[in-house]
């Protein structure tokens, strides 16, 4: 393999198919080396997932097309799966000698573009090109919708982690501008060149992104239009349809965070309550009159309770045990159609799931929840932070038995703030690589207080869909899997997302970034990525994983944290580090 | 001649492995990817399996003297080392490990531990088996290329 970037090779296509394979096994390893080679592809081997995230980073451009087997020492396979697709955006191959419905179903879900049954055959790996080529015609078809747009882009901007990505995938910069140029002369040799990008790429560097955000909230991002932003923004380069479409990939990743945050807080706030009756905004009008303990809880998050010492002891403890305990709630609760459906405790506690990633029903949720919160943009967005916390409390009703034991209100708090863990799921991983999930840790603790009880109700899929008859379809069939029922809290919320709101969750997820910031090791890695994916990932579902998450902390942070919540940013630190181990542990991942 | 005396010895040898159910297609396969880039591509793998498995048993090994028995945990390193044994088409060893997994599911410990008795003693003689016919393959193998039409 060459060293240093190597380059597609756009004429013999497929022969020169770049492949990292990865296998802990080195029988199997040698063999598919041998396979690959007998195909003309060029091959580089690696028995540890670490290292083939090491090697696909420094060789940004380096590789076509990863295949890679599920089960391995270091890391999950699926975790490497959703890594790549985050990161790389490569079509990843997913291999086993299990071929389980449930885990192919599984590496689907993660993203896997193909799953291959152990012991594999000469003709199967013929063919992988296929995926390649599907992903780039897939990627033209993409930017040639937006009209001079680098779809791509805008869409790995993901929000604030934009720069890190930058930093991370930085080929993107120059291999943009080298696109540029290169694209009218490579026009025919589209399924040759790796990026296959026709169009010149508006490349949202930070300092632009933050110009942006800063036009943005000087108008008040509901009442804010393309022509307003880029009159403030004063980039001459700048069309008002790059504006365009960069704010409405904004409002997706906004939403996206809403309704993590909701998913948190009806996480936080599960607690026995019961109505909660102050349901500050009144915006939502969901029907949903579930109320999750969190609505007491709510209450005390009006204050911003300072419970901080709270979420921090309950995460210590509980973190693992809650996220089974949500897990299994989630699992239980997906069957239950009725939306005030209190899962039996006892029902729960045997976590069918979760498997490997424990926060994989979140991630569903979080996923619905994004796409529910896209729905609040109907709504006003001018919710004040606290309002919104309150009210994410409120939506979530469901929770109400499963609360009975869960813990203060401060813990709401800390969990709004965070990113909602998402609960694993086994099974139904909606299509999108789980951005949500690395969000997740910072709930952890509000989850924990739950686990205990196990009596945390998801809504079943269907009162999601209930709740939210709007959102398109699509999305919540995608995101239909079990375990909707955080999800669908968190559509439930719907409030309108403030702007604030947003830019303090992101700095308080960068806090929390921060405060963790151990270096990648590969636990921490993961987290961070996690929590930086969640951070930085398009909130639109269809769009593909293209961001890249900067696994390094210190490039995390963008811009100082506007958020006033120290009081979060200390929820964060704490429960991060808490929950950091088990949360790997479990292969948190949704990077 | 010695040599085509040897050479059906070896086929002899091969068809027995295959005919008493010891390896199934995956060996063929194997055999397949030999070329004069790897002329000793099958005895490498089959070296790389019962070099790098060794581990693997003694991790099911480890699990079957735990008490109780993690069925979970047993499970996983049994799937690990199926994986494995799929490398080389052993058929027998294979069958064993998707025995023992079924134990598993079932939380049958006597099951799992009786079944991993029969799989270690496969597993001997399968091993037993190949060293003697990649014995006899290098005994002939030299000549090999040579003889092969290009």
């Amino acid at each position: 393999m060459e060293t240093g970037f190597s380059s597609p090779r756009t004429d013999a296509f497929p022969a020169g198919l770049r492949v990292l394979v990865v296998d802990d096994d080195l029988a199997w390893l040698r063999i598919l080396e041998k396979m690959l080679k007998k195909c003309s592809y060029e091959v580089t081997t690696c028995c540890l997932a670490i290292e083939a995230l090491d090697l696909l980073r420094e060789r940004k451009d380096g590789f076509d097309i990863v295949i890679s087997d599920v089960n391995m020492p270091d890391m999950d396979g699926f975790k490497l799966l959703e890594h790549v697709g985050l990161e790389m955006d490569l079509p990843v191959i997913m291999m086993s000698v299990d071929g389980e419905t449930s885990r192919v179903m599984r590496g689907v879900q993660h993203g896997a573009c193909d799953y291959l049954l152990k012991p594999i055959r000469m003709k199967e790996l013929r063919n992988i090109w296929q995926h390649v080529f599907r992903k780039r015609i897939h990627e033209v078809r993409d930017i040639e919708s937006h009209e001079g747009i680098d779809e791509i882009q805008m869409m790995r901007y993901g929000s604030d982690q934009f720069d890190d990505w930058h930093l991370l995938s930085g080929h993107d910069l120059t291999s943009g501008k080298k696109r540029r140029d290169v694209d009218s002369k490579h026009d025919d040799k589209d399924l040759g060149d790796h990026s296959s990008a026709k169009k010149a790429r508006v490349v949202w560097t930070v300092d632009l992104h933050q110009k942006f955000v800063k036009a943005v909230n000087q108008m008040g991002f509901d009442k804010v239009g393309p022509k307003k932003i880029l009159d403030l923004m004063n980039v001459p380069w700048l069309t008002r349809e790059n504006v365009a479409s960069h704010l409405q990939k904004y409002r997706l990743y906004l939403s996206r965070l809403q309704k993590e945050n909701d998913l948190k807080a009806s996480f936080g706030g599960i607690k026995q309550s019961d109505s909660s009756s102050k349901d500050p905004a009144g915006n939502l009008s969901l029907p949903n009159s579930i109320k999750m303990q969190q609505n007491d809880s709510a209450s005390g998050i009006y204050g911003m309770p300072g419970n901080k010492t709270l979420p921090q002891s309950v995460d210590q403890k509980i973190h693992e045990s809650d996220l089974k305990g949500i897990v299994s709630l989630s699992v239980m609760e997906t069957k239950k159609a009725p939306i005030h459906d209190i899962p039996d405790p006892s029902k729960v506690s045997s976590s069918r799931m979760v498997p490997n990633h424990p926060f994989g029903q979140l991630e569903q949720e979080v996923k619905y929840a994004r796409f529910n919160s896209s729905i609040p943009k109907q709504y006003a967005w001018s919710q004040v932070p606290e309002v919104q916390f309150k009210q994410e409390h409120k939506i979530h009703h469901r929770v109400e038995n499963g609360f009975n034991h869960l813990p203060l209100p401060g813990l709401q708090h800390h969990v709004q703030v965070d990113f909602i863990q998402p609960t694993p799921s086994v099974s139904s991983r909606p299509f999108n690589k789980e951005r949500e999930k690395p969000a997740s840790i910072e709930i952890k603790p509000s989850y924990n207080n739950f686990s205990s009880h196990q009596t945390i109700q998801v809504a079943p899929i269907g009162t999601a869909t209930n709740l939210f008859p709007v959102q398109s379809e699509s999305y919540a069939i995608s995101f239909h899997t079990p375990a909707p029922t955080l999800t669908a809290t968190l559509s439930m919320k719907n409030h309108g997302l403030n702007q604030i709101f947003v830019n303090e969750l992101e700095s308080a997820q960068r806090n929390l970034i921060s405060g963790n910031c151990s270096g990648f090791a590969s636990s921490d890695g993961d987290l961070i990525s996690c929590l930086l994916q969640g951070n930085s990932y398009a909130t639109n579902v269809e769009l593909q994983n293209k961001e890249s998450f900067n696994h390094n902390c210190p490039e995390l942070f963008v811009e100082t944290p506007t958020c006033l919540n120290d009081a979060q940013r200390f929820d964060y630190d704490y429960p991060w580090e808490s929950m950091e181990y088990p949360v790997i542990d479990q292969g948190l991942f949704i990077v | 001649m010695e040599r085509s005396q040897m050479y059906r010895q070896l086929a002899n040898v091969r068809k027995a492995l295959f005919d008493q159910g010891f390896l199934d297609e995956q060996f063929v396969q194997l055999e397949e990817l030999q070329d004069d880039a790897n002329p000793n591509f099958v005895e490498e793998i089959v070296t790389l399996f019962y070099r790098d498995s060794i581990r693997l048993i003694q991790n099911i090994e480890l699990a079957l003297e735990k008490s109780p028995l993690d069925f979970t945990k047993l499970d996983s390193c049994m799937h690990q080392f199926k994986g494995s044994t799929t490398s080389i088409g052993a058929k027998k060893v294979k069958n064993e490990c998707t025995q023992f997994r079924e134990y598993c599911k079932a939380g049958n410990g006597e099951g799992c531990k009786r079944t991993y008795q029969q799989l270690k003693k496969e597993y001997a003689v399968l091993k037993k088996k190949l060293e003697a016919y990649f014995q006899l393959a290098r005994q002939i193998g030299p000549v090999d290329g040579a003889c092969r039409p290009k």
